[in-house]
């Protein structure tokens, strides 16, 4: 096994995938915190359904570095759900859905009307499950992953006082001057950050479970929100890293590995939070 | 010179007017309770008078040295607190929050008055335990602490004791008392008529109109005034 695994590690593409795979594992546990407890789960499903939907329409102008606009449209996107959230005449859960569902269905659409690809259905199945694209990432976007990851963790950092804040008590926080609403977009964009990043690593589908289960895990055990955000980061990375080593041992497909990792550890927390009450 | 005058306000969402006319005052040191029917406008009172929404009309200023972002707020309890995994440490720094400014971590200074704010409301043994794990009182000792963190000279109480047993609502109306006799102005919205009577030195009534009338009956006065004229109406 372990000459299998050293085999493997001197291929740059899995070296690569492992970097990459921790630091998105790692950011996409942070915000996880605050989207369970603000009751937001689902903004995180919605939003990869619109990266979806950018991918495929940069596919279909044959834009390389899709990124460059799947990023764009989806913070967009992440901006206008947290707005639509209160005083709208269509409910914060009801708009997620709607735009989840259209933008798939547009994707998918346009995917099979101008795709110039052979394979049109090997494609959208690894934009939807992520099966090889964390394994044939370039340097450039090896790269492009890790500052945006750092990005996000940094700004995590900087901002957790306020973030806690705000998450806590919205109206508390701004009666004594915070500038709730502020913060409120700045998570907004660090989520559509961590969405398009994830899709790299666990596809479209999967990213909410990536985003969600580690801190609902977390929430089962650990009392402080403190204690809650570093106990839901270490069992990202965990779970992510013996994912991976999982699915190139067993030649399984990288996400679903990795959430059947991710639902293995909410089900072990589940149990210890049971035994220690 | 008052802390917070309210003049001519006109409350309510859209074209929807709740409340129309609202004149009163509030001097520091005062202890207001502001009482009413469910639907009559106080909490929208409250909100606007923290600024969280805009009155239709009217003006509300603050003078006596007291700026619009010194006055805290004791708010009802949220569904998502109920189950927050959050220390009671955490949630009384937090309202350091706006002491902050742009500074992304809380000082020393801000660490000792979160201790002494804990300490004043006698839950520093608390300090490490799980918010969603303790009682009412305790749950609400918590908030006003975080409230006491954020400014110190006049407090909005939103239904304080909502929910608490009779015992631990006495121990909270006599926590206010003591935060008043402190020299905090306090506001305080209530169901309870009576502990209104009993603690409150002003009380402002807003009733709904009588006979469907669309206008509110405001009151506004002294608890004594209060007493002689609705004593035989209620």
């Amino acid at each position: 096994m372990i000459e299998t695994l050293t085999q493997y590690f001197s291929f740059a593409f899995v070296r690569y995938a492992f970097i990459v795979g921790v630091l998105i594992s790692l950011c996409s546990s942070l915000l996880g915190v605050t989207l369970v407890l603000k009751r937001f789960s689902f903004i995180g499903d919605g939003l990869s359904h619109v990266a979806f939907g950018a991918i495929c329409i940069a596919s279909v102008l044959n834009v390389t570095q899709n990124m460059y606009l799947v990023l764009p449209i989806t913070i967009i996107s992440a901006i206008l759900l947290l707005r639509t959230g209160k005083n709208t005449k269509i409910q914060g859960d009801a708009a997620v859905a709607m735009i989840s569902v259209a933008s798939l269905a547009i994707g998918y659409l346009l995917m099979n009307i101008f795709s110039t690809s052979s394979n049109l259905s090997g494609d959208v199945c690894s934009t939807l499950f992520g099966s090889t694209s964390i394994l044939t990432l370039t340097q450039g976007e090896v790269w492009l992953c890790a500052g945006l990851s750092i990005a996000v963790i940094i700004a995590y950092i900087i901002f957790y006082n306020k973030i806690f804040a705000v998450t806590f008590d919205e109206n508390f926080a701004t009666a004594v001057g915070t500038h709730a609403q502020a913060y409120n977009l700045v998570i907004a964009i660090i989520i559509a950050v961590i969405i398009v990043l994830a899709m790299n690593l666990v596809g479209s589908l999967l990213i909410s479970a990536l985003v969600i289960f580690p801190a609902l895990s977390a929430m089962r055990v650990f009392k402080s929100f403190r204690s809650v955000t570093v106990c839901s980061a270490v069992v990202s990375v965990v779970c992510s890293v013996s994912g991976l080593l999982i699915s190139i041992l067993a030649g399984t497909p990288v996400g679903s590995t990795i959430v059947a990792a991710d639902l293995a550890a909410f089900l072990i927390f589940t149990i210890v939070g049971v035994l220690i009450k | 010179m008052s802390q917070l005058i309210c003049k001519n306000l006109t409350l309510g969402y859209g074209t929807k007017i709740i409340i129309e006319n609202l004149n009163f005052e509030v001097n520091k040191g005062d202890y207001l309770c502001i009482v009413g029917e469910n639907g009559s406008g106080k909490t929208t009172l409250i909100k606007t008078i923290l600024h969280l929404l805009k009155p239709l009309a009217g003006t509300i200023t603050t003078g006596d040295g007291l700026l619009v972002d010194e006055i805290s707020y004791l708010p009802q309890q949220t569904d998502v607190q109920r189950d927050f995994p959050a220390s009671v440490r955490e949630i009384v720094l937090s309202g350091c929050q706006s002491r902050c400014g742009k500074r992304p971590f809380y000082n020393k200074e801000e660490k000792q008055l979160a201790v002494a704010a804990m300490e004043k409301l006698g839950i520093r043994h608390l300090a490490k335990k799980c918010y969603r794990e303790l009682s009412g009182g305790q749950q609400q000792r918590t908030l006003l602490a975080r409230a006491l963190c954020a400014a110190q000279k006049m407090l909005l109480l939103d239904e304080p004791v909502t929910g608490l047993d009779p015992a631990a609502t006495e121990e909270m109306y006599s926590l206010i008392q003591q935060l008043n006799k402190d020299g905090i102005t306090i506001i305080m919205i209530s169901h309870d008529t009576e502990a209104a009577l009993k603690y409150a030195s002003h009380v402002l009534h807003i009733g709904n109109g009588a006979n469907g009338s669309n206008s509110s009956k405001i009151f506004f006065g002294d608890v004594k005034e209060y007493d002689r004229n609705f004593n035989t109406v209620l």
